[in-house]
């Protein structure tokens, strides 16, 4: 039995129609029921429905055989496992944002906020910037306009709330899209059903 | 005397029963104090599994540390021995820090350390033990063995810079085949240039059914000499019946900086964690100043206290 932790929501029923086609279908999960997880026996495949920054804490600890998450959330967060493939579904982009017209002063200490303290501290890291974190849960952008931030480090998808916001992207970090990630130890046992997911997604992404 | 089975619990049985296999094999039994200085960790701080370590000042102002590691006191408290071989293990508890909580928490491991002039026989001793230490845990177990000499040479074979060098060596770590290809295509190498690196990474299988295709491929990208050393260890099991458990996958990965050679891991099933890791260090002697070579590896018990079936458990 292959278990695997879909994220709630839009992206999760795509990523389960894909998992459909290439043969691990559970009709179940699409009813609009409460239940939160979902087995086809002759399948040999059970869903389960899961926070989707939690998918990657699921198939880590090995609740889940494969999962799939997002590339902010394996960059934040490190969880040992393989990322077996780039969905390119789900595509967005981790970027600094700042008010309109900002303008860096590499003299003072850049204020950052974000929910991603540890892409942000690596990026400017690398820069050898110094830089003051202010981790936030939630509506990072009205940081740099109640002064308590300079820029932001967050996720960008289409920039609507941005400009709504005066702010506007000044750099891309990282191009993310979603990942089908797998557990390290449940591969070596689920090999041949984790390889013809993979390989079945692989042939489906190349006919899209 | 012996001891009713009945009084032990997982991690205490399997660890005796250890014990007794490494016994068995000639290892002596090699103790520790619970504390070392601090300055033998600070210098090797890549080598160990988590960053912090536990400090404290001794009565004569020495900084201390609660060992978070083992092997590096064995190298450090041991000497060479030309033309010999020296067999050690251990049954330990080390200080470290665990999962994204970062709290420090005390683990148990029970592993074995050959060191001195090794020749084919031991590195092949030492997987054989490896394979033996996995079955007293459970049937259904695997151990991965690599070589980081064949995976090195076609990651160098990409000439990368330092930095996507270390990049492309993570992403061989998780399988991740589309971050390789990124990678090479960010540092402006030819389109396909990764390739051998893929077809590396997706040979995985039983040694008779992956070997011949691997000896071709490091031949063919001048490692032969490499692919050679993993033919010649992994023949200890051929015929037998942990043969089939063995799998060959060069995505196993170590810290170069010290690991060198054949590498090994050891996964149960139903289990989340890697439960056996080891692997050759020569490497890590020289940084240390010895000139013998050496080969260990590590069975963590915490992860088996959820074998709490006792039939999983094999006498």
């Amino acid at each position: 039995m292959l278990n695997i932790a879909l994220p709630k929501g839009r992206l999760g029923e795509k990523v389960y129609g894909m998992f459909a086609r290439a043969g691990f279908e559970c009709p179940a999960v699409l009813e609009n029921s409460r239940k939160l997880i979902f087995e086809n026996e002759a399948a040999q495949v059970r869903y389960f429905w899961v926070k989707p920054s939690d998918v990657a804490i699921y198939v880590e600890r090995g609740a889940a055989d494969v999962g799939v998450a997002g590339k902010d959330i394996l960059l934040e967060y490190r969880p040992d496992v393989y990322e077996l493939l780039d969905l390119n579904i789900g595509k967005c982009r981790m970027a600094v944002a700042a008010p309109e017209g900002f303008e860096d002063r590499p003299d003072r200490t850049l204020r950052v906020a974000t929910k991603f303290s540890r892409i942000a501290r690596d990026f400017y890291t690398a820069r050898g910037r110094d830089i003051d974190i202010i981790h936030l849960n939630g509506s990072i952008e009205i940081a740099p306009i109640l002064g308590l931030s300079d820029v932001i480090v967050d996720i960008v998808e289409t920039g609507t709330t941005l400009r709504e916001n005066h702010l506007e992207v000044i750099e891309t970090i990282v191009p993310i899209s979603a990942r089908l990630i797998a557990n390290k130890s449940g591969f070596k046992f689920k090999t041949e059903a984790i390889e013809r997911l993979t390989g079945a997604l692989e042939k489906g992404g190349e006919r899209e | 005397m012996t001891i009713d089975d009945r009084v032990m619990d997982t991690r205490e049985k399997i660890g005796f029963r250890l014990r007794e296999l490494y016994a068995g094999y000639g290892y002596s039994r090699y103790r520790m104090s619970k504390f070392e200085e601090y300055d033998l960790y600070s210098r090797h701080r890549d080598f160990l599994f988590s960053d912090g370590v536990i400090t404290f000042t001794d009565t004569g102002g020495r900084l201390m540390a609660l060992k978070p590691d083992v092997t590096l006191s064995i190298v450090k408290n041991g000497k060479d021995t030309p033309g010999e071989v020296r067999r050690l293990y251990y049954h330990e508890h080390v200080y470290r820090v665990t999962g994204a909580a970062d709290g420090f928490r005390e683990q148990t491991q029970v592993g074995l350390e050959c060191t001195g002039d090794l020749r084919d026989g031991e590195t092949a001793e030492v997987l054989k033990l490896a394979s033996e230490s996995l079955k007293l845990c459970a049937e259904n177990h695997v151990l991965e063995v690599s070589h980081l000499g064949i995976l090195e040479a076609f990651v160098d074979m990409l000439a990368p810079n330092p930095r996507a060098r270390e990049r492309i060596l993570e992403c061989a770590g998780e399988k991740n085949l589309h971050g390789i290809s990124g990678i090479c295509r960010e540092s402006g190498l030819a389109e396909g240039a990764e390739e051998p690196l893929r077809r590396l990474l997706t040979l995985g299988g039983t040694p008779r059914s992956v070997m011949p295709a691997v000896r071709q491929l490091a031949a063919d990208f001048g490692c032969g000499s490499a692919a050679a050393e993993l033919s010649r260890a992994l023949t200890v099991f051929t015929g037998t019946e942990a043969e089939g458990r063995i799998r060959i996958d060069f995505s196993a990965t170590g810290n170069l900086k010290y690991y060198n050679g054949i590498i090994c891991r050891g996964f149960i099933s139903g289990i989340p964690d890697c439960v056996l890791s080891g692997g050759q260090y020569d490497t890590l002697m020289r940084t240390m100043g010895r000139r013998d070579r050496a080969i260990g590896f590590a069975v963590f018990l915490d992860p088996l206290e959820r074998l709490t079936e006792v039939e999983k458990v094999h006498a």
